[in-house]
């Protein structure tokens, strides 16, 4: 039994240890290894100089806040998008996940006004609205509704409910979904050099200019390291708190405890809510498909039908196979991992054990994708793993970026599983197997809608990793965007935009299939 | 151990995932691999043309920026990612000479005049990065055009300029050259007069361009902007007359270079490959496919390029040894003291 385990969680440990930890680990060593002395130089240099505290601060000032921001409101809205009923919600449900995969250069343009710090927070929050109401909405809707009944019936009061029932409940799907939205801001790239003009570096810009552009590698390792050591922090506060609330938690069917709209009560979810759909997320997009619209300060369909003959059509298949095999890579090890890390040892170490490699599957979020794109470079070089300039590379590198993903979003159907109802079978003489078949993975099943969503997203936006692989020149949606901005012509730039809004609708349209595709509910008992 | 068929089925559907044959390694020598960066174009019957001609199966390979494109090969020099380059500049061609990236070809086909080459790199296209203005709005304002770099921070033009960041955008990094080819040392006192006249840096070309810019697509309300000496040519209005122009004595070079790889595996072929883009058809589709001058300076331009894009007589220089050497101060100084 015990080796079946092992064997199971073998096959993402070796995708893990080969696509993300060697790459990184190379790249690391390289600079502080120049080929034949080790030298500490880039270390040094990193704690002398004012420019890398800057960043530090930064990262951990920008990246608090808009964690903070973003869990607050989203909170609120998981509450209106899956505990709420009223029609158009499963298409709000998808379009509120479009921000997460525009290219950042159209983030830029929609956040420019302001003062530089409130635009970078502004589209953190724009950015990963929908991770925390889809993490915390997928539990929350199917929590039992009866636990709340039951303390209402002896007088408590909605507040009192609020607080000691319903969100207990919820600290392990908010505290994972905060984690990942601050690996997420600590580690993207593209808002902070888009919107920070320069002015304002991140740990991970920095790391970017002493790569990219002046191949400093010692200084970019000891930047790297320093980046672990954050992700590290916070994927341990994270872990301590879903740990501290790990409470076995009711789930039905999700329309059991959904509600419809009562103004009297509902209002100050609904005003939030509203307010940051339409402030934030909707103004921008609207703002995008106006701008997409406009050539030359005339109405014009021009951008729209310029790129039709851009090979639109090849663009979008192109993405679209990616994504789909990125998604495929990432829900296959994600289920397998997930299953894992959600056995219940006996023993501590067992637990603490498996705790450790939950958190290593999360590092690919926190650590640079400029690291690991590099670290490829010069780990993927030789037969039988000369990839680097296979097409296989990217949706792999696409796959270790959206596994965290996957795994934060099935994790917490697994572990909501009552120890009882487990316990139950086993006396009743099912055995493992059947343990796994008949309560496990159903349970599975009601995350896997989300998880494949996102999987899928994470792949049509990705913009990190990627681009520092090498691509054949067909490109794929966000690479035609990107070359299409970069012309310097007006009328490109109506294309650029135009295909921004293509990317909007298709991943709108994916999640809202990923959304409606999911596996039967299954009744609990 | 009765989880044996459902491991199997995972372990099969990973393999099935991530086990696709990569190619072949070194197997044929009528491949070739071009390594370039993401604004790399030239029509598409010109690519298949050399494909036949030569019997090559060419594969082009692109890499996000000119920066990152050099210093992964710099990287990757004892196992090169392909055959041959297309895209390094002077701004990043010294370093990568004296890493010994490059082969020694150097392609003789092509006519005299033009850009100069350098030890295993050819010049294929060339164009200035200046200033531009938006000639409607001076002319409703009744003010005279700005000429050099110095009337930038003249008080008539305060809160008039807008330029992409140094630290982020090439053009940008670019302007910043010009100010240390026109000031030497005290290149960063003038940005300080820049700053202290109301100018802004953006993130980008777009944001400047298209966003900030009063005769770009966003409208914006600055009349001068950091672009290239080929963009009034995208500024035509209905009377025929391109309403912005570029300013001649605030210019920067640039020269993108193609050369052959060191070790790799089709030298030859790569050799071939540089001359191709040498020829007379590529570098005539050059103008309107890269939006550069074509190295080549007997090939005719297009029109509009002819009236309203010329380049400046004597742009600003700094050395390749010179940047490479101070390349990242600078950008450390600049967003220190004006960041």
């Amino acid at each position: 039994m015990r080796a079946a385990w092992w064997m199971i969680a073998a096959v993402p440990a070796a995708f893990l240890a080969v696509f993300f930890v060697w790459p990184a680990v190379t790249i690391i060593h390289r600079g502080f290894h120049d080929g034949e002395s080790w030298t500490f130089d880039g270390i040094a240099t990193l704690l002398a100089s004012q420019r890398a505290w800057d960043a530090l601060w930064f990262t951990l000032f920008s990246t608090t806040i808009a964690t903070t921001l973003c869990v607050s409101v989203g909170v609120v809205g998981a509450w209106v998008l899956y505990r709420l009923r009223f029609p158009g919600q499963s298409v709000l449900r998808g379009l509120i996940t479009v921000p997460f995969v525009l290219p950042t250069v159209v983030v830029g343009i929609a956040f420019a006004g302001p003062h530089p710090v409130v635009g970078i927070i502004a589209a953190m929050v724009f950015f990963n609205y929908s991770v925390v109401v889809r993490t915390v909405g997928a539990l929350w809707a199917k929590l039992d509704p009866r636990q709340a009944q039951a303390a209402a019936a002896l007088g408590a009061s909605p507040r009192r409910i609020a607080f000691t029932v319903t969100l207990p409940s919820l600290v392990p799907a908010v505290a994972s979904a905060a984690a990942l939205v601050f690996l997420f801001c600590a580690s993207g790239f593209g808002i902070v050099m888009t919107l920070g003009r320069g002015e304002y570096q991140t740990i991970e810009t920095e790391i970017w200019f002493q790569t990219t552009q002046v191949l400093n590698l010692s200084v970019a390792a000891a930047l790297s390291i320093l980046q672990v050591i954050v992700v590290a922090a916070s994927l341990w506060l994270s872990s301590y708190f879903q740990r501290r609330a790990q409470v076995a938690i009711r789930l039905l069917p999700e329309s059991a405890g959904r509600a419809s709209v009562n103004l009297r009560r509902d209002w100050p979810a609904l005003l939030v809510t509203g307010g940051v759909v339409i402030g934030l997320l909707a103004v921008p997009l609207v703002g995008l498909v106006v701008r997409s619209l406009r050539l030359g300060g005339r109405w014009s369909l021009d951008g729209y039908r310029r790129l039709l003959d851009e090979e639109l059509l090849g663009a979008i298949g192109r993405t679209l196979t990616t994504a789909t095999a990125a998604a495929a890579i990432a829900v296959t090890l994600g289920i397998l991992v997930a299953l894992v890390t959600s056995r219940r040892p006996r023993s501590e170490a067992g637990r603490s054990w498996l705790h450790v490699a939950e958190s290593m599957f999360m590092l690919p979020l926190g650590v640079s994708a400029v690291t690991v794109g590099f670290g490829y470079l010069i780990t993927l070089n030789r037969p039988p793993l000369d990839l680097r300039s296979s097409i296989v590379l990217v949706p792999i590198a696409q796959a270790v970026v959206a596994l965290p993903l996957v795994i934060r979003t099935l994790l917490p159907t697994l572990r909501a599983i009552d120890l009882r109802q487990v316990q139950a079978a086993q006396v009743l003489g099912a055995s493992p197997w059947r343990v796994l078949r008949t309560i496990e993975l159903p349970a599975l099943g009601r995350g896997l809608g989300l998880a494949l969503g996102f999987a899928l997203a994470t792949s049509l936006g990705e913009f990190g990793a990627t681009s520092f692989l090498a691509r054949s020149d067909n490109p794929t949606l966000p690479v035609l965007i990107y070359r299409l901005f970069s012309r310097p012509t007006g009328d490109d730039y109506a294309m650029a935009l135009a295909a921004s809004v293509v990317l909007a609708v298709l991943t709108a349209a994916v999640m809202v299939a990923a959304e409606q595709a999911r596996p039967g509910e299954v009744e609990s008992w | 151990m009765k989880f044996r068929p459902l491991l199997a089925a995972f372990a099969g559907l990973a393999l099935v995932a991530c086990g696709q044959p990569a190619d072949e390694p070194g197997t044929a020598t009528d491949e070739l691999v071009v390594i370039t960066h993401e604004s790399f174009s030239i029509p598409d019957e010109l690519k298949d043309r050399f494909a036949e001609d030569t019997g090559l199966d060419v594969t082009y390979q692109t890499m996000q920026d000119t920066g990152s494109m050099v210093n992964q090969l710099i990287l990757t020099k004892d196992a090169p990612l392909g055959d041959v380059v297309f895209g390094v500049d002077n701004t990043f061609a010294s370093r990568a000479i004296g890493e010994g990236v490059f082969d020694d070809y150097v392609s003789d086909a092509r006519a005299p005049g033009g850009p100069e080459s350098l030890p295993g790199l050819t010049p294929i296209d060339f164009g200035d990065v200046c200033v531009n203005a938006d000639l409607t709005w001076f002319e409703a304002e009744g003010l005279p055009l700005p000429e050099t770099l110095a009337d930038l921070t003249d008080d008539r033009y305060r809160d008039l300029f807008v330029a992409p960041s140094p630290a982020t955008s090439s053009p940008g990094l670019a302007f910043l050259f010009t100010t240390v080819g026109a000031h030497g040392d005290g290149w960063l006192d003038y940005w300080r007069a820049l700053d202290d006249n109301g100018a802004i840096t953006v993130s980008g070309w777009t944001q400047a361009y298209n966003v900030e810019f009063s005769a770009g697509e966003g409208g914006g309300d600055r009349p001068l902007v950091l672009s290239y000496s080929t963009s009034p040519a995208w500024t035509i209005g209905d009377d025929g007359e391109s309403t912005t122009a570029s300013l001649l004595d605030t210019c920067f070079r640039q020269v993108e270079y193609a050369g052959v790889l060191a070790g790799a595996e089709n030298p030859d072929a790569a050799a071939q490959f540089v001359d191709f883009l040498l020829s007379p058809d590529v570098q005539a589709s050059i103008p309107d496919h890269m939006f550069m001058y074509p190295a080549d300076t007997s090939v005719e331009l297009p029109e509009e390029w002819v009236r309203f894009a010329p380049l400046a007589d004597e742009p600003f220089e700094v050395s390749s040894e010179d940047i490479e050497a101070n390349r990242e101060q600078w950008i450390q100084e600049w967003t220190e003291a004006i960041g």
